[in-house]
């Protein structure tokens, strides 16, 4: 474990059930046309980047989506925001349909909800100045008067972290942490309720993530924020998540609270997954053995047939090939899509 | 506990909280570059020249566009005397050096249909100094200098304004193209491949012939109506009007895949992607977050392209194509060498032109240079 960690873990409260369910997701499906021709294009193929999923984000709590690149992990967490439209099924925020909003209504609704992005670099336009883009939400949604603004901005850098009077300075002039919390002053700027971060502590120094992932848990008790957490380190997951969704290939195929899947992974890919991690006890380190998965993970355009993960499944039987297994509840709280758990 | 629970440290000084906005770094950058600051500074001085001319021809240092002699107001008693030019034997030629003129230094030959043409008016008062051509003789006792600088009026105004006008129709055209994409890029971009393949030049040069047919033909049915209005305008601007369209026709295709490439660059940037979470319209997002990242590398490319609008429009009215005849244009000029005894005689109606040609755009692309070191650092040197 990193060792920049507190050392209690404080909020791995249970959710309990009849928790509050802030955002609901339904089979959701994402697929990218691949469209050939010259002049008027047909759809030849899809990318199944998020093919059926479904889970669930109570209020208040920080669920972990993890899986290797290329997964579906980041495009779950847009379509869920509406930045890509879904292909089928549904999105709910606290009961309303998100789907099918337009226009204002959309609008209104993107206010509740907002991201935090992986490239500090590319998150912030070059060519304006901080106070701009912190202060760009309100003026999209034409909230107080300038200088209401002007305090608020003040107000959300201070929260952040970061000193307000940098107001004039331009991203380039910034680390990259420091570019990570204005990003974060931002997205924080029309107080929403939920907020998706994509990786947004892959792209910086280690002894930065710590500062920002304890910045993260900082706000969330403060404001009260609920995470959708998308990340392929897995012990800042463990860290900071109530619980953890492991994706593959599009698919989810285990959720389960954090603990709970850290010490029983029940799926093939998340016990290799976890395999992977290295652990801090040169004693335990030692007889650590690895699962090292075969293959590559086949293409999003023609997944496998049947279970998605049977071309690289150490444990595979017939029905793998055949069925595409349901995502079930084996234990109270954890659910697993795999025909070999009873 | 590890953990650093606030920020980085951070500098209070007061000096750095200013900020250093793009553009303002960019002119940091430009500055520094001896050869765009020298090339904008002619490029000043010829812009000021060129837009001021007619205030010159009211002082009477210039003459009028069309070649008839300003009233030469300009009190003589200020000017030097003949005395202190390099060469006053050149002037005291043909027993005329009672007078005190400023003489023409460049051409014997033009000096005499200078002082035959000019310095002697129908009515020369003899008992004044008199103002002579400061760069020599023109075709039919024009004045060069004044040929020139009324030139520079065209060059330039075909220089700026063609750039200005394909830089405005290919941005419009390209972002559109790059930020709709889909089936809007696809329709759009296939029109412009196809105009690619247009020889620019052979259409230019079309399209002159083809303007100048149709004023010919309104010249005889007489000008009404819209087209009548256009000729008539095109008229007042000495042809510009049609060769400015001739210009824009195709000009804007490379600006416009030059801004679509821009856009499709930037509409992926997840800045773009931030101002969509927070609900930011379409036309906030094309003005405050891509025009202001994409217009540099346009504007760069633009400024290297005006000396190619210039070399056209010379070209054209080298050919007689471009300009009316009548109005004076560094082209025309060039050309009219041909009919005014030829090179070896009269080197300096060859050479003053050519060189306000060659100095100009020279300039142009120094600037170009400069500006494109300034906008984007990574091509620096190349």
């Amino acid at each position: 474990m990193n060792q920049a960690m507190p050392d209690t873990q404080t909020k791995n409260v249970s959710p309990a059930n009849g928790r509050r369910v802030l955002v609901e997701v339904k089979n959701l499906k994402k697929h990218f046309p691949i469209k050939s021709g010259i002049l008027f294009q047909r759809e030849v193929a899809a990318v199944k980047a998020v093919d059926g999923i479904s889970f669930h984000i109570y209020e208040g709590e920080t669920l972990g989506l993890v899986g290797e690149s290329g997964c579906g992990k980041s495009t779950t967490g847009r379509t869920i925001l509406q930045l890509h439209r879904a292909t089928e099924g549904s999105v709910q925020f606290e009961g309303e349909e998100i789907t099918t909003l337009k226009g204002e209504k959309m609008r209104k609704m993107r206010r509740r909800m907002q991201m935090i992005f992986q490239d500090p670099y590319a998150s912030l336009n070059p060519r304006m100045s901080v106070g701009r883009i912190v202060a760009e939400p309100l003026v999209v949604h034409n909230i107080g008067t300038k200088k209401e603004r002007d305090e608020r901005v003040a107000e959300l850098l201070e929260m952040v972290g970061l000193n307000p009077y940098f107001v004039r300075r331009y991203p380039h002039e910034f680390s990259g942490g420091q570019r990570q919390r204005i990003g974060l002053a931002r997205s924080l700027a029309l107080n929403p309720e939920f907020i998706v971060a994509d990786e947004p502590i892959s792209a910086l120094d280690v002894s930065i993530q710590a500062q920002v992932v304890n910045l993260l848990e900082k706000l969330q008790e403060e404001l009260g924020l609920t995470y959708l957490f998308i990340a392929h380190d897995l012990s800042m997951v463990r860290h900071l998540c109530d619980r953890v969704a492991v994706m593959y290939l599009g698919k989810i195929v285990e959720i389960a609270e954090s603990e709970e899947l850290y010490i029983n992974p029940l799926h093939p890919y998340t016990q290799a997954l976890l395999s992977a991690v290295p652990v801090p006890d040169p004693v335990v380190e030692e007889q650590r053995q690895r699962i090292i998965l075969k293959g590559d993970v086949p293409s999003p355009i023609n997944p496998p047939h049947g279970c998605n993960f049977n071309t690289r499944c150490p444990v595979s039987v017939d029905v793998c090939y055949d069925e595409d297994p349901e995502l079930r509840e084996v234990l109270p709280g954890h659910w697993v899509a795999c025909h070999r758990v009873v | 506990m590890a953990v650093a629970e606030g920020a980085e440290p951070i500098s209070l000084d007061e000096e750095k909280q200013k900020g250093a906005n793009p553009w303002v770094d960019a002119w940091r950058l430009f500055r520094r570059n001896k050869a765009a600051i020298v090339a904008l500074c002619i490029l000043a001085v010829i812009f000021f020249i060129a837009i001021t001319a007619q205030l010159w021809t009211r002082v009477g240092v210039l003459d009028h566009r069309t070649g008839a002699k300003a009233r030469h107001t300009v009190n003589p008693d200020n000017l030097e005397r003949q005395d202190s030019f390099a060469d006053p034997g050149l002037c005291a030629r043909d027993n005329l050096d009672s007078n005190p003129y400023w003489c023409s230094w460049l051409s014997g030959e033009a000096l005499v249909a200078v002082q035959a043409d000019h310095c002697y008016r129908p009515d020369p008062d003899y008992s004044q100094k008199q103002w002579c051509y400061l760069l020599g003789g023109a075709e039919s006792g024009k004045d060069l200098m004044s040929q020139t600088v009324y030139g520079a009026q065209v060059s330039l105004a075909v220089g700026v304004l063609g750039a200005t006008m394909s830089l405005i129709v290919g941005l419009i055209y390209g972002v559109i193209a790059g930020f709709y994409g889909g089936r809007v890029d696809n329709f759009m971009m296939r029109i412009i491949d196809f105009l690619y393949g247009i020889p620019y030049l052979v259409m230019v040069i079309l399209l002159q012939v083809f303007f100048t047919e149709i004023a010919n033909e309104y010249q005889d049915t007489g000008r009404e109506g819209f087209v009548g209005f256009v000729l008539e305008l095109n008229q007042d601007m000495g042809g510009l009007l049609f060769l400015f369209i001739a210009l824009g026709a195709l000009s804007w295709i490379g600006m416009a895949r030059l801004a679509r490439g821009q856009v499709l660059s930037y509409r992926e940037k997840e800045f773009v992607e931030a101002a969509r979470a927070v609900g930011a319209s379409n036309r906030r997002i094309i003005f405050v977050h891509l025009l202001p990242n994409v217009i540099g590398p346009l504007i760069v490319a633009e400024t290297l392209a005006i000396p190619g609008y210039i070399f056209t429009e010379a070209f054209l009215s080298f050919i007689g194509l471009g300009i009316q005849p009548g109005t004076p244009s560094w082209g025309s000029m060039i050309s009219s060498v041909r009919d005014n005894g030829g090179f070896f005689s009269n080197r300096h109606l060859l050479l003053v032109p050519s060189v306000a040609l060659v100095i100009t755009t020279l300039s142009f692309n120094f600037l170009g240079d400069g500006l494109r070191d300034a906008l984007d650092p990574r091509l620096r040197g190349t």
